[in-house]
């Protein structure tokens, strides 16, 4: 990264730490929204951006992660700072046996996509008529006031809320970069760009794969453990929906695939994208149900035929933030 | 389940799943040629049953007969398409055309649904509930003549697929890109030719479904994962494939609602997707790649 480049990080990350005495309760949930998405595309990222593993299924992981954070803590009493723990280990196993299914019979390109999104319908389905959990009427975790806030319960205030957001989009971001420049990121790329020649320089292509999907899993399961606490409430119409599983692309894919501050950019533009057009198509009289989700659809088609590989790599270039070959 | 109740059950899956197959044909026509995965394809299929709705509104135009208009127009709107949006996004990563069709899919529903509202519609045809008794067997003419229509349209398209030039150029494109535009072949027309009859399909096999059954915009999502679990369980780009997985997977899902629960139906088919892809991950009847 160039001297202009750390500058403007650390300008937008003084910018972040400081909002929340500056700017009003609505903008601060934006921004809390704008630095989960953020997270979780970076998540995401790891296994596609780096590893070139396209998962249209992630709603998966975020919606185990949330249930089982939030099952230990309403049926067994466990909280959410060791629940969490159980969470990763709960997606590392669904996401072992899809990496089974998928690497050991060789599905791959968009067979391997496809069977992202089976295993995200049949966790979807299978949490529908789970009684225990609430089944399609949903489960539900007590509200906390704000006055018996208990932070070792992950119960807080929106400032609390907030500042945990910061706090995991910011270590996704180091993972992110530590990962990239580490041996296994390198070993990732190669297997990114060419399988059979990185197999044939003795990377084991199938073992690195699997680590993707561990560490991308596991990162997307704590994203649900603080969705769950931070709304309360659980439907795996929603959760688990295919339409979760697009949400959360979407910011690494606009921002830039395989990029460290794509997923970041991506966010930070879609979420307040989204909630202005509310305010615009409220003010144009066009407020039938509908007409967000229509012209949000129509504008992800202009920006990503406008932009091939994503806006961050174009905004780098333009402001001169990122050095040759970063 | 009694084996009266189980053969009728199993019937009636079947003759639906020749619908499902002509729908999941389209989607197999577009990924076998262009390789572009329309993650749009159930709603075209929902906007082809509102086209079909629409028509029997105005001019009770029966949906099993308007299935041919709605196919040439949804043929014009495939090619325009491909011409128009899709063509540049051909050489693009598989997730940027993702986002390109699932940025259209939301388009076409959410403008269903601010057309049409969010309630389920259907249309009430006088044979609606008419039935044929086959010895203990009791079938619903409704059902049969879909079947029957699917069954044509989709010769139709084998056909021209088989004894066509344009067809047979299609095909060359589809096995050797490289080949076809070296002995002269338009590859872009051929592409916009194949998107047009991919959507065709679709909107024949949408028009039909509405005689089956009711529509509402949110059901597009479902047609969409239902084609795709069609095409992988046939195997993706193999035309006799699509018809063979629509044919398994109606009957999977007719006899998994009857046996177990409606709400199961789609488990039982997303369980036999994973058993096809871990036995034969190009499908039962797709060509292994070399």
């Amino acid at each position: 990264m160039t001297t202009r480049g750390w500058v403007a990080l650390s300008l937008a990350a003084a910018a972040l730490v400081a909002a929340p005495f500056v700017v009003d309760r609505y903008l601060l949930s934006i921004l809390l929204l704008c630095l989960i998405g953020a997270y979780l595309g970076q998540a995401w990222n790891i296994l596609m951006g780096f590893c070139g593993l396209l998962s249209l299924g992630h709603a998966l992981y975020l919606g185990l992660g949330a249930y089982t954070g939030a099952i230990l803590f309403v049926k067994f009493g466990v909280g959410p700072w060791l629940g969490v723990f159980a969470a990763m280990a709960v997606a590392v196993a669904a996401a072992s046996a899809l990496g089974w299914l998928g690497f050991r019979f060789r599905i791959e390109g968009v067979y391997f996509s496809l069977l992202t999104i089976a295993f995200a319908e049949v966790a979807r389905i299978g949490f529908d008529n789970w009684s225990f959990a609430g089944g399609a009427a949903g489960f539900f975790l007590p509200v906390a006031s704000e006055a018996q806030a208990q932070w070792f319960n992950l119960r807080g205030g929106p400032y609390f809320f907030y500042y945990l957001a910061l706090a995991l989009a910011a270590g996704a971001l180091a993972l992110s970069a530590f990962l990239r420049a580490s041996k296994l990121g390198h070993a990732w790329l190669a297997v990114r760009e060419d399988p059979a020649a990185a197999r044939a320089l003795g990377v084991n292509a199938t073992r690195v794969r699997f680590f993707a999907l561990f560490i991308s899993s596991a990162m997307t399961a704590v994203g649900g453990v603080y969705l769950a606490f931070w709304s309360n409430n659980l439907f795996p119409a929603q959760i688990f929906d295919m339409s979760r599983s697009i949400d959360l692309i979407l910011a690494p894919i606009v921002g830039g695939v395989g990029t460290l501050f794509g997923p970041i950019v991506g966010a930070f533009l879609l979420v307040p994208l989204g909630e202005a057009l509310i305010d615009i198509l409220r003010a144009l009289g066009l407020n039938a149900p509908g007409a967000k989700a229509l012209v949000y659809g129509a504008l992800l088609m202009i920006i990503i035929a406008a932009t091939p590989n994503g806006l961050w790599p174009w905004i780098a270039r333009k402001l001169k933030l990122e050095g040759r070959g970063a | 389940m009694t084996f009266p109740l189980f053969a009728e059950v199993f019937l009636k899956g079947i003759l639906t799943g020749l619908v499902y197959g002509l729908m999941a044909l389209g989607l197999s026509v577009i990924f076998g040629v262009v390789r572009v995965v329309n993650f749009a394809h159930g709603e075209f299929a929902v906007l082809a049953m509102y086209a079909a709705f629409v028509l029997f509104g105005l001019y009770k135009v029966d949906p099993i007969i308007a299935s041919v208009p709605v196919a040439f127009a949804f043929f014009l709107i495939g090619y325009g398409l491909q011409r128009t949006i899709v063509q540049p996004f051909v050489t693009r990563p598989q997730h940027e055309q993702f986002i390109l069709l699932v940025g259209l899919a939301l388009v076409l529903v959410n403008a269903m649904l601010m057309v049409f509202g969010p309630e389920s519609r259907q249309v009430d045809l006088p044979y609606s509930l008419d039935t044929w008794m086959i010895g203990p067997l009791m079938i619903d003419k409704v059902r049969v003549y879909g079947a029957l229509a699917a069954l044509v349209v989709t010769a139709a398209l084998f056909a021209f697929f088989r004894f066509t030039l344009t067809g047979t150029a299609i095909r060359a494109a589809a096995d050797n890109l490289v080949g076809a535009a070296v002995v002269g072949l338009d590859v872009k027309k051929l592409y916009a030719l194949s998107f047009g009859v991919g959507l065709a399909c679709v909107g024949a096999a949408g028009s039909i479904m509405t005689a089956l059954t009711d529509m509402t915009p949110m059901l597009a999502p479902s047609y969409t994962l239902l084609a795709f679990t069609i095409v992988i369980v046939g195997g993706l780009g193999s035309m006799a494939g699509a018809l063979g997985g629509g044919l398994l997977i109606g009957a999977a899902e007719a006899v998994a609602s009857a046996a177990i629960s409606p709400s199961m139906k789609s488990m039982v088919s997303f369980g036999l997707l994973v058993i096809v892809l871990a036995l034969r991950p190009q499908g039962l009847f797709g060509k292994a790649e070399s």
